[in-house]
This record gives structure tokens, C-alpha cells and sequence, in this order.
């Protein structure tokens, strides 16, 4: 069974994308399964339904979201191995674009959308640097320059990886990534995996259940920022 | 070549690789000490600020080696030269044969009609992803006479068509001129001045009212943004075939734009049932249930009754500038006799 990671920022359409990219997979037999990340609510779980997609689906609740991806890939893996799955495509919620899914030796997605401005590339981390294929979606609702500058920017912040533009309506650009599944690895296990970015250490005093604001109620790992006064002010 | 790279200065490497300067400047590196060389600043930074860039001390270097490569292969790849794409029929959504063999050449004009639904954005995406019978209609798409070399089929992003329609608008925050600069800039053309001031020319050429490069991107009129899409694939984009869906009802000189498409030897193709844009293509693809029926060139007949056409247009747009100025309209100009 072959394992790929899709990642990306909210309602980018990555399950658009999934849902595309697995009716061509599936074309002519191989079977297809979804498992579905996100962190304190989700449609999409009925979304792939529809599409006649077998899908599991994980709420994080008050646990990070991509940590919880973590713990629960490999259990997810096994899974689909038991369905008979060809293909089992994970679509996790990068929700803070400081970590990122993405396992070596697992195709790694990121989608992206064109409307989210031209900079965006630049700002979203190791979850789109780090990704062996980026997609680009909503490119029909931006002019053709818009396109080209976005794609640019991709490359520049990731240029290893491979670039495709996707309309997640019409399905256009399924092919291409259904090509690049189709030459993921085969997964047995992911035990002893890493991931390509180590996710932050650090634990707060806010992640484990302060809630009160002020600096006596901060002990552990805590970080401040500097506020100075702006040049040609006077205090 | 990457070692030498990262022996230089900051400020020299971006200098000399303008696509890295933005990269560096994220890192922090320019700001601590732009003569520093990079290789010094990265081994003494601290891991805790490499981890706020998202990245490790390794990634950062295989990152900038691959920037490198990837910018050296953009300067030294030619833009795929184009002399022919043909489209070799597949099949119909009933599964019965479609008799096709078209061939498109630089400075075609092509026009695709057909009820909506009929399969106009499957036989563009066909040429797009350059089909091998691998798609559901089940044509081909040769290069100059040949199946494509994947090369070019799995290029990335391949940039086969650029697309210019009705739907689309600009929604970047800057002004024309910043924008366009930057387009041309990722294009990487030698002067970048002086391409941007040819591409607002042309587009304030084809739009009624004029912008200036300060203009707003996000303020121009639904005419003057056509007009700026047209000219900016016209004269920036790479892409060998341009796709124009829906613009008769943009405000702009249709005709004018076809022929600023052609002169750069584009493969121009119009989804349109506007008269007049049709009849200025050389052929229509008359496409029903998923296939193309029938190649229809424009005759002799039918150019004579365009020179009609284009009068009533002028006509109708002289009424509606007298509108525009407070007029009214009790004499009508005077309109061709059929031919
Ligand atoms: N115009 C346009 N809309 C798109 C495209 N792709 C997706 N959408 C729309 O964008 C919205 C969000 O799409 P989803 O596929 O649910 O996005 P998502 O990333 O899975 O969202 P979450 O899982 O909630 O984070 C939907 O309304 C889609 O129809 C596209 O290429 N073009
Ligand atoms: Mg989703």
C-alpha cells in the first residue's frame, strides 16, 4: 500500500484535491482510503463518503493537531493495510505552519492556494519546504501573473520539490499528482520513521492548563519579547 | 560550486544571485553582518534561531545548493520552441471515435464553440497536461510531430496554456508597476524597466481609460484588468498557447489584442459565441458531446460580413460613448447593408 501525506493550510482544498486526484487513482480497480486529521471539527469525513471514499477521521481536541498526527499515523497505516487499500492518502490540518507531517521515505503533499497572496510561500514553513510535490489550487480565479510570480515563489522556497497548479472544481491537474502517487513508496510500517522536521520541544505553562495571563504564572519554557521604544519617540 | 557560494560575504551572494537575496534576508543573515561569509554566519548562529526559520543547520545548506541549481537550470533552459501542437481525436462521452487531426502553429487563432458542457475545458486541459490517450477522452497530443518528451510533460509547473478570462481578477495588494516588475523579474528578462513600461503601454493601448503604474492592482475596471492580463501574457508570460475565454464583454479592443497575441507567435484560442471574435479567428472547433464534430474555416463569405460586423461594433460603441457623455441617441449611424 502506498502512503501519501497531504498537508496544507485551512480550506486551501485539500480534500477537493484528495478527492480528485483519488477517482483517477481508483480508475480500472486499485483501492483508495482517506484518513482524516483536524483538530476540533470536521465535514470532510462525510465529504469523502460521498465520494465513495473509505475514510477514518481524528480529532485532536486539546492535543496539538500534528503532534496527534504523529501518534496516530502508524495505527492509521495499519488500518488501511487491513481495508486492502492500494492507495491511503492522510489529509492532516496544518493549522500553524511551524510543524510539518511530512516522514522521509513518504510522499509528502502540500497544497497551497493562489488566492492566499503571493508572499504566502515564503511564510509557510517546512511543511511546504519540506514537501516532495506542492499543489496550487484556486489559480482560476487569479490572473495568469498572479499564477506565475505564486509559482515562482514555491520553487524559491522549496525547489526540490515538484510544482503543480490543481482546480479543485474541475478535477484539472488530477492526473499529475495521481502520476507522482503512483510512484510513492510502498509502506509496510512506518515504526522508527522520522519526521523531517522536528516539531517544538518545548512545553508552556499555558499547554499544560494555565490560564491565567501575568508573569508569575509563567514558569517552564517561556518566551518574551522585546518592546522598545521606536526610534525618534521619547519615552 | 556551492562551497565557493557559501564562502562569500552575505551581501555578495545576494548580490550575485538576486533569487538568494530574499532567503538570506529571512534568515537574519544580512541583518547581523552582510560582509560576513555565510559559511562563518551559519556555524556560529544559534540553533534556536534556524529553528525559527523552520529550518535544521544541514537543511540550510542543501537548501541553498538546490536554490542554485534550480536558478542556473531556469537561466540555461530555452523555452520550449513550439512549431506545432496536434491533437489527434479520442473518443466522445458516448465512447464513439472522434475523426480529429488538427494542427495548431504559432500565430493561429482558433476559436472553440459549443453549449456549455459540451467539453471545451476537457479538450484545453487535453492540450494542457499534452494527453497521451491517458485521459477520458483518450487523445493525444503530439510536440512538433512527436509524443512529448516527459521532460516537458512533467515539467514544473508545466506552463503550457496561460489562461485569460472573465472569472479571474487580480487580487495581489500592490500597485500595476511594483506587480508587473516583479512578474518580469521571476521571468528573468534583461530589461525589466523597460518591459514593464511596453507591458502598460499595450494594456492602456487596448483599454478605453487609461492607468498609471501607481494604479492600485485591485482598483482597475473589470476593462482595464482584461487589457492588463492580455498584455502581460502577451508580452511576459512564457507560455506558448494562450486560452481567452469570455471576454466580449470585457470593454476592450478585441481585435487589437489578437493581434498583439499573434505578432509574439502565440497559439491563440477564444471560447467565445461573440460574432465578431469568432469570425477574426481562422477556424472553429464546433465541439458537441465531448468531441470536436466538425473544423469550420472562416470563408471569404464570412469575412466579408466580419468588415459588417466590425462596423455595427463601432457603431454601437459610438452610441454608448454618447450615452457616457449625457447624450441621446434619436439618429442612428449608418449601418452596412448586408453583404
Ligand atoms: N475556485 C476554486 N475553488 C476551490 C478550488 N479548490 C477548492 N476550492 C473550494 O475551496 C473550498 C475549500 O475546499 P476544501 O477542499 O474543503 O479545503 P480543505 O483544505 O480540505 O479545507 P479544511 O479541510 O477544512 O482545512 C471549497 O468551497 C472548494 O470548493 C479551486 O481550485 N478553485
Ligand atoms: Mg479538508
Amino acid at each position: 500500500m502506498r502512503l501519501i501525506i497531504v498537508a496544507g493550510p485551512p480550506s486551501v482544498g485539500k480534500t477537493s484535491v484528495i478527492v480528485r486526484t483519488a477517482a483517477v487513482l481508483g480508475q480500472g480497480g486499485p483501492r483508495v482510503g482517506v484518513l482524516k486529521f483536524d483538530a476540533l471539527a470536521t465535514d470532510d469525513d462525510t465529504v469523502y463518503r460521498a465520494a465513495g471514499l473509505p475514510v477514518v477521521a481524528g480529532l485532536s481536541g486539546s492535543l496539538c493537531p500534528d503532534h496527534f498526527f504523529v501518534s496516530n499515523i502508524d495505527d492509521g497505516l495499519a488500518w488501511g493495510k487491513g481495508q486492502g487499500f492500494d492507495f491511503l492518502i492522510a489529509e492532516s490540518a496544518g493549522l500553524c505552519n511551524r510543524c510539518s507531517p511530512h516522514l522521509h521515505g513518504v510522499l509528502g503533499v502540500c497544497v497551497v492556494d493562489a488566492l492566499s497572496g503571493v508572499h504566502t510561500p515564503r511564510k509557510i514553513g517546512p511543511m511546504l519546504r519540506l514537501a516532495d510535490v506542492v499543489v496550487i489550487t484556486k489559480g482560476d480565479i487569479v490572473s495568469q501573473a498572479e499564477r506565475e510570480v505564486f509559482a515562482y515563489n514555491v520553487r524559491l522556497a522549496n525547489p526540490r520539490a515538484a510544482v503543480l497548479f490543481f482546480n479543485g472544481i474541475t478535477g484539472q491537474g488530477a492526473g499529475d499528482l495521481a502520476f507522482h502517487a503512483r510512484l510513492a513508496q510502498p509502506q509496510d510500517s512506518l515504526e522508527g520513521r522520522r519526521l523531517r522536521f522536528s516539531m517544538p520541544s518545548a512545553v508552556c505553562p499555558y499547554c499544560v492548563g494555565e490560564t491565567t495571563v501575568g508573569r508569575e504564572h509563567q514558569r517552564g519554557a517561556v518566551r518574551k519579547m522585546s518592546f522598545e521604544t521606536p526610534a525618534g519617540e521619547s519615552a | 560550486m556551492i562551497d565557493r557560494v557559501l564562502d562569500l560575504g552575505v551581501a555578495e551572494i545576494a548580490g550575485r544571485h538576486p533569487s538568494l537575496a530574499g532567503f538570506l534576508a529571512g534568515l537574519g543573515a544580512w541583518d547581523d553582518d552582510p560582509e560576513q561569509p555565510f559559511a562563518g554566519w551559519l556555524a556560529a548562529v544559534e540553533d534556536a534561531r534556524l529553528f525559527d526559520m523552520g529550518m535544521e543547520r544541514a537543511q540550510v545548506t542543501a537548501h541553498v545548493g538546490a536554490l542554485l541549481r534550480q536558478v542556473t537550470q531556469w537561466q540555461n533552459a530555452p523555452a520550449p520552441v513550439i512549431h506545432a501542437l496536434c491533437v489527434r481525436g479520442g473518443r466522445d462521452k458516448a465512447g464513439r471515435p472522434e475523426t480529429l487531426d488538427l494542427i495548431l502553429r504559432p500565430g493561429d487563432v482558433v476559436c472553440l464553440v459549443g453549449p456549455t458542457g459540451a467539453g471545451k475545458s476537457r479538450l484545453l486541459a487535453d492540450i494542457e497536461c499534452l494527453a497521451q490517450g491517458d485521459t477520458p477522452s483518450g487523445r493525444h497530443v503530439l510536440v512538433n510531430g512527436a509524443p512529448p518528451d516527459p521532460a516537458l510533460r512533467f515539467a514544473s509547473p508545466r506552463t503550457l496554456i496561460a489562461q485569460v478570462s472573465q472569472t479571474m481578477s487580480f487580487v495581489v495588494d500592490l500597485g500595476v508597476g511594483a506587480f508587473i516588475t516583479m512578474h518580469a523579474e521571476c521571468r528573468m528578462v534583461p530589461d525589466v524597466e523597460a518591459r514593464v513600461r511596453e507591458v502598460i503601454a499595450c494594456a492602456n493601448a487596448l483599454a478605453g481609460e487609461p492607468f498609471t503604474p501607481e494604479t492600485a492592482l485591485t482598483q482597475l475596471s473589470g476593462g482595464q484588468s482584461r487589457a492588463l492580463m492580455i498584455a502581460d501574457t502577451a508580452l511576459l508570460s512564457a507560455s506558448p498557447v494562450v486560452l481567452i475565454d469570455e471576454i466580449e464583454n470585457a470593454g476592450i479592443d478585441r481585435q487589437k489584442a489578437l493581434d498583439l497575441l499573434v505578432a509574439r507567435d502565440k497559439i491563440v484560442l477564444i471560447s467565445t459565441h461573440d460574432p465578431l471574435l469568432a469570425l477574426l479567428g481562422g477556424r472553429r472547433l464546433v465541439i458537441q458531446q465531448g468531441a470536436v464534430a466538425a473544423v469550420i474555416e472562416t470563408s471569404e463569405r464570412e469575412r466579408t460580413c466580419l468588415a459588417a460586423l466590425a462596423q455595427v461594433d463601432q457603431g454601437l460603441m459610438g452610441l454608448r460613448e454618447r450615452l457616457r457623455h449625457g447624450g441621446r441617441i434619436e439618429a442612428l449611424p449608418a449601418w452596412p447593408a448586408p453583404p
